[in-house]
């Protein structure tokens, strides 16, 4: 490693609408180092590389690439100055062997398909790189780590020498972590200067050299390895706390309410979502649930509702384990979910309907009969959109996918309030709202909170779980890593628990 | 280069706008056809409109070939509703045509009443038993409907072919390959060329159009189709939600086998269904799979057909050129709803967009 930069990238601004992903951003990248970028979600990482690779055009600022100063404007612009960015989602043909793969839209190749020599020019590479890639293979066959390094000599065949890999170890187990790293230094050592997207921060220090850390699309600091410990890292990764107008309500908690007792749940590519999770949550209060994102918080809620299928362990609600009822029964006792996607409609709302008809969705069981009648679910849709000052032109014939994100995130919490739950589980209840339309979210939660009705809040700002909650239960890929109370924990010891950092004595 | 891009939800001024002048385009360009035919385009356009209202027979014949398409199209909607892609009308119609041929032929002495009821019963059962067969492969092991459903059609089809051909073939027709023509009491009652079916066509628009906006399997038909994870959450059994929804479904459009065959042909055959089962998909789509929007295009639909088989006659040209008449006007209205959700713009504009 050298002193000399092959990116600068400076004062990068990006806005998306009312948004700034990126708020004069500072990045540098010198040449045959592996460089970590390390934040939370929502950071601005992906966004940054984004922009390096070309997807995104910045508002502001300046790029320059092995000392020249460039606009890119496609991911073509970006592989033609040697930049590569391994996608998330492995995008491969599945019936192609990987020789195919490397073939198919490379610029080197002929119109006709000269496997030979594209099968020497593969072999030495992968011999330097120590990767184990069966050029005849079909990707189908291949198991993710064998794709992901598919992936990535892809990107070096087509000449890339700056690479970009966006959370690469997401996916992996241990064992291939650590050949992921092996081949990673191996390319550094042909040439290659590396990032590295991620929010490990034990990966952060065994990988990197420098490490630039973002928050809420702002650049931080960049700070050598050698220089830093994780505790520092993840102080700057979360922030210093900060004073948010949520009044945290005293309430004596009350009965226990809900017990989760060794959770496991297993996905499709049996990676165990939930491990052995166990927590209690009582009536007056409100529990949150940090993590990073695709920690088990999703499967969480769902499984709680009924929509996830539990492999072992015990959710006793009024005396009764309702692991196994189906979402209507368990909906029937009381238990009222509000889960907030990405795309923010998902399942609790029908993007297509107006206001009426999603009212009616949760309404329309209670009548006799085979009929409908929309009487009682307009009565409820004008309070609603009055309470909550929910800006509508309508709520006959106006779908809700035409409102904005913050009207429908009231749309369906007030709904799932209105129902008068005997639980409520919300999630990312005021995901991409304004502050105001957040305050209003949480008054509302506060409210039911003081009716003593327990709540589960799974968020994704530690600077509102803090204030917000009661407690706070801490997942880290699947597993409970800590249940704290806010008021006497700090910012960074919860950040520690999220990434997977477990001190003893830390649990309740 | 220049870039298709998705329009907000248009107008309804545009859209009329943009339909009106996709009417008049389309006449034009048919215009071209029809000078060539050898006909004054301007006498034939009127003619199709005598064809369809110039008199009260001419005018029941319009209305008895609206109600087969109205509710095939009505039948496919509830499909469409929820997302389940049952292009296999046009097989479902002709069960619902051997069911209703089966009760004549097995039970042919019954009293007329009793006779339409029974097969109505059978129609409307024949007609949804195939559907309910890639319904429950789809609900069971997600099979997908649309090849499922196509390819049952040619096995109706070729069921009643068999028929025609072997089975049923009627030794009193001299050799030619036909089912024997229906009884008196298996005939739809007519007043001046309007029968029943008509009748039972105005009940169904009115039970469907309930079914689908008041009651409970309609809304969880809908939700379903909007979102399966919606209808997971709120509690909707999905599985027997897809098998009422394709009872429903394949239920009317075998009907309609009973409305033709008693109604219209008199007789069980490979010609009854005239390709509407496929025309009643495209009724169904251009009216965004609203009952209201369905009765008006099916009316219109039998306005094109009527007018083009009348014109046919009155001015001498080939069938094929109305046809093709007919195929513009559809290509031209198709087209149009290309233009009301979509515009184009070039690379340029969006640089400045973006």
């Amino acid at each position: 490693m050298n002193d000399e930069y092959v990116v600068n990238m400076k004062n990068i601004t990006k806005v998306f609408g009312k948004v700034k992903a990126l708020d004069h951003v500072e990045f540098s990248l010198k040449k045959g180092e592996i460089h970590a970028i390390l934040g939370e979600n929502g950071a601005g990482k992906s966004s940054l590389m984004n922009v390096l690779n070309g997807i995104y055009m910045p508002d502001e600022g300046q790029i320059e690439v092995k000392g020249q100063t460039v606009t890119i404007s496609s991911p073509k612009d970006a592989l033609d100055l040697g930049i590569g960015m391994l996608p998330q989602h492995y995008k491969l043909v599945d019936v192609f062997s990987a020789l195919e793969n490397v073939a198919a839209g490379s610029r080197k190749t002929t119109p006709f398909l000269n496997k030979k020599k594209i099968l020497d020019e593969m072999g030495k590479l992968i011999n330097q790189l120590g990767m184990d890639i069966d050029p005849n293979k079909k990707v189908y066959a291949m198991s993710v780590a064998e794709k992901q390094s598919l992936e990535i000599f892809k990107v070096l065949y087509r000449g890339a020498d700056i690479l970009i890999l966006d959370e690469p170890t997401a996916v992996l187990t241990p064992q291939e972590i650590k050949n992921l790293f092996q081949i990673i230094r191996k390319m550094v050592g042909v040439g290659c200067s590396v990032i590295i997207i991620t929010h490990k921060l034990d990966e952060v220090m065994e990988i990197s050299d420098r490490i630039t850390i973002m928050r809420k699309g702002t650049f931080i600091q960049t700070v050598d390895k050698k220089d830093t410990t994780p505790e520092k890292l993840a102080g700057m990764m979360v922030g210093d706390v900060m004073e948010l107008n949520i009044p945290w309500v005293e309430v004596e908690r009350g009965e226990k309410s809900l017990e989760v007792k060794d959770l496991i749940a297993i996905d499709k590519n049996k990676v165990a979502v939930l491990d052995h999770v166990s927590f209690d949550l009582y009536a007056g209060e409100i529990l949150g649930v940090a993590g990073i994102a695709g920690s088990g918080q999703k499967e969480l809620c769902e499984g709680i509702a009924g929509l996830y299928p539990i492999k072992s362990g015990e959710i006793i609600f009024d005396n009764t384990n309702i692991v196994g009822k189906n979402p209507e029964d368990i909906s029937k006792m009381g238990i009222s979910l509000s889960f907030v996607p990405e795309d923010r409609l998902g399942m609790g709302l029908v993007s297509s309907m107006d206001i009426i008809d999603n009212v009616l969705l949760k309404d329309y069981k209670n009548k006799k009969g085979m009929g409908i009648s929309r009487v009682i679910s307009r009565g409820k849709a004008l309070a609603l959109v009055e309470k909550l000052n929910v800006s509508t032109p309508g709520i006959e014939n106006h779908a809700v996918s035409l409102l904005s994100g913050g009207n429908i995130q009231k749309v369906l919490l007030g709904r799932e309030i209105e129902l008068q739950p005997k639980l409520m589980l919300t999630a990312y209840a005021t995901r991409g709202l304004d502050v105001r339309s957040s305050q209003i979210i949480y008054d509302l939660l506060n409210n039911e909170k003081k009716k003593m009705i327990p709540i589960l809040y799974i968020g994704e700002d530690l600077d509102v779980l803090m204030s917000l909650c009661d407690r706070i239960v801490v997942l880290c890929e699947g597993k409970v890593t800590g249940i704290v109370d806010p008021r006497k924990t700090t910012k960074e010891a919860i950040g520690l628990l999220m990434s997977g950092v477990m001190e003893e004595g830390k649990k309740e | 280069m220049i870039h298709v891009v998705k329009k907000d939800s248009p107008k309804t001024r545009d859209t009329i706008i943009i339909r009106l002048l996709a009417i008049l385009g389309a006449l034009l360009a048919a215009s071209i056809i029809v000078i060539f035919a050898g006909a004054n385009p301007i006498e034939l356009y009127i003619g199709i409109i005598e064809g369809c209202f110039g008199n009260l027979y001419r005018f029941a014949a319009t209305i008895q070939k609206m109600v087969p398409l109205l509710v095939l199209s009505l039948g496919v909607m509830v499909a469409f509703k929820m997302k389940f892609w049952n292009i296999g009308a046009e097989g479902q119609f002709l069960m619902g045509a051997v069911g209703a041929a089966l009760v004549v032929r097995y039970l042919p002495n019954l009293p007329l009443p009793v006779m339409i009821f029974a097969m109505g019963v059978l129609a409307f059962v024949f007609g949804a038993i195939w559907l309910l067969i890639p319904a429950f492969f789809k609900a069971k092991f997600g099979t997908n409907e649309t090849l499922f459903t196509l390819m049952m059609n040619y096995i109706a089809l070729n069921l009643v072919v068999a028929l025609q051909y072997d089975f049923w073939k009627d030794p009193g027709a001299s050799g030619m390959p036909k089912i024997a023509n229906f009884p008196d009491n298996a005939l739809l009652p007519s007043v001046s060329g309007f029968n029943l079916s008509i009748a039972f066509a105005i009940i169904l628009v009115i039970l469907i159009y309930f079914l689908m906006n008041y009651s409970k399997i309609g809304f969880e038909i809908t939700v379903l189709g909007e979102s399966e994870n919606t209808a997971r959450y709120i509690g909707i059994n999905i599985t027997k939600t897809i098998i009422t929804a394709a009872l429903i479904s394949g239920g009317l459009c075998g009907l309609v086998g009973m409305f033709q065959t008693a109604g219209i042909s008199g007789a069980l055959s490979v010609e009854i269904t005239g390709g509407l089962g496929f025309t009643a998909i495209i009724v169904a789509w251009l009216s965004g799979l609203k009952v209201p929007f369905i009765v008006l295009n099916s009316f219109a639909f039998a306005v094109l057909l009527q007018g083009g088989s009348y014109i046919q006659t009155a001015f001498q040209i080939p069938g094929s050129v109305a046809e093709m008449i007919q195929a513009i006007i559809l290509f031209f209205i198709l087209g149009s709803e290309f233009a009301l959700h979509y515009r184009f713009i070039s690379d340029k504009k969006k640089r400045e967009v973006a």
